[in-house]
């Protein structure tokens, strides 16, 4: 029988949440790096037992850590006594340094003045879905860096920041790269989005990458509305069987492209309110969608205080709210950009996380939830691995 | 032998109990001992000081003899009770406030 493997992230550690095929009986593993913000966990497809794992402080910086026994026991990359010693004999150590490549260069300040790119943390890690040991990581302030010896050491694509990166200015929750699709038929395609920055596609496996923005509209955050980055995308979506096909939460809007970017389209249709984070692909059905809609930016909750997951069977525009199981009063929790994601059972399970630290899962597609757990410290990220 | 105490994080990130122990050359200075605790744990790297510039990461405080010598130049030799193992070298993480 196939098993679930649920990855979380919080402020305070790392959870693995597991469970058979049924979905219905949790075992709760952590937490993991207890203290620690675990911003993003997420396994390899090509060695479910192997986890990249972004550990982060305000005090002490970032560390990656790395499980290959399915998350039991955790190592930072490289930290054997055997691959420790450099060509000097000085350890490396290396699997936490991430530099920027080249001149660091500047982005647009608050204060409209231009700012040197500094490191804070990484946001997402992105496993190839090929070879264990390459892996992306999407990092703040905005770039990409990518390593091919499982972590221990990391180098930038720097083409990423080439794409009028000067012009890129931090929103109230930093300038990172929070999302990285891997083009499943292309190795050579990546799409990635940052916030306050936009949407960008690569195919040449990261040397080059032009925005990828006509259609987003932002009326009111950005000067012109149809600039071509400086947009905030929330969280980007793809279903494995069409990667031409893209789904977008942005701060405010819905929308779609059928051509990998070059033309996006409105989809937010009648839902309450189209400003959200998540946005997530059933695995059984390529046109089956899921957000969480959010009152406004100035108010990170559901409306009227009622956790409802909006399904669109029909790509979007049309949308029926999921409430069965989710709270429907007093609720003013929120859900962040890469706290939901999905199965790759027949029925394919919806999951989420809350900043109220509830996981919640959804074994038929939406049409129910059940809290995993309920008591978790705020929940940053959501990954399911689907062990068969 | 210079003793170091480490926070609670980064003792469980090194896997260490307790102090750490080390023998530093003279001069005896913050620099001196980083080294030597990095070179034994490389784990640290990046976590007290910035791997590039090794300047102390700003939520990062290094106190001895009942004084704060974060914002001494790392090239100062440290107070003789340090270097001589009567009292700690201590690595803090600062207060949080609120």
């Amino acid at each position: 029988m196939s098993k679930i493997r649920v990855l979380v992230g919080t402020k305070k550690g790392a959870f693995i949440l597991t469970a058979d095929g049924q979905r219905k009986t949790w075992k709760v593993s952590g937490p993991h790096f207890a203290g620690w913000e675990i911003y993003h966990l997420k396994g390899s497809s090509a060695n479910p037992n192997r986890i990249y794992a972004s550990q982060t402080s305000g005090w002490f910086g970032q560390i990656i850590q790395r499980s290959d026994d399915g998350g039991k026991t955790w190592n930072t990359p490289g930290s054997s006594p055997e691959e420790l010693k450099g060509p000097e004999g000085m350890p490396k150590g290396e699997s936490n340094k991430f530099a920027y490549a080249g001149e660091v260069g500047t982005h647009k300040w608050y204060d409209g003045t231009q700012h040197p790119w500094e490191f804070k943390r990484v946001w997402h890690i992105e496993p190839s879905p090929n070879d264990p040991d390459t892996a992306y990581a999407g990092v703040e302030d905005a770039a990409i860096f990518k390593t091919t010896d499982g972590g221990k050491t990391w180098k930038e694509l720097p083409g990423l920041r080439k794409v009028k990166g000067n012009l890129w200015q931090p929103g109230a929750g930093g300038m990172a790269v929070h999302t990285i699709l891997l083009d499943p038929k292309n190795d050579k395609r990546i799409y990635v989005a940052i916030s306050a920055g936009g949407c960008f596609r690569t195919d040449d496996g990261g040397k080059t990458w032009k925005p990828i923005t006509k259609g987003l509209k932002s009326n009111y955050e950005l000067p012109d509305p149809d600039a071509e980055v400086g947009h905030c995308v929330h969280r980007i979506a793809l279903h494995p069987s069409k990667p031409d096909v893209l789904f977008m939460q942005k701060h405010w809007d819905v929308l779609r492209t059928d051509n990998a970017g070059e033309k996006w389209t409105e989809v937010s249709g009648n839902l309450p309110t189209d400003f959200g984070f998540p946005i997530d692909v059933n695995f059984s059905e390529p046109e089956t969608i899921y957000v969480v809609p959010i009152t406004s930016d100035s108010l990170h909750y559901p409306p009227d205080g009622k956790l409802r997951v909006y399904r669109s069977k029909t790509g979007g525009n049309e949308w029926e709210p999921l409430a069965k199981g989710l709270p429907q009063k007093n609720c003013y929790v929120n859900v962040l950009r890469d706290a939901m994601a999905v199965d790759q059972l027949d029925k394919s399970g919806i999951y989420f996380g809350t900043t109220g630290g509830q996981i919640y899962c959804s074994p038929n597609g939406g049409n129910s939830w059940n809290a995993i757990v309920r008591d978790l410290p705020a929940v940053y990220s959501v990954e399911v691995q689907t062990l068969k | 032998m210079i003793r170091v105490v480490l926070p609670f994080h980064l003792r469980n990130l090194a896997r260490v109990d307790g102090e750490v122990q080390l023998e530093v050359a003279a001069p005896v200075t913050v620099h001196a001992v980083l080294d030597a605790l990095e070179a034994r744990y490389p784990v640290l790297r990046g976590t007290i000081r910035d791997h590039g510039t090794l300047k102390r990461r700003p939520f990062v405080r290094f106190f001895g003899c009942k004084e704060d010598l974060s914002l001494e130049p790392p090239e100062t030799p440290l107070p003789d009770e340090v270097v001589n193992g009567i009292e700690p070298f201590l690595i803090v993480g600062a207060m949080a406030g609120g």
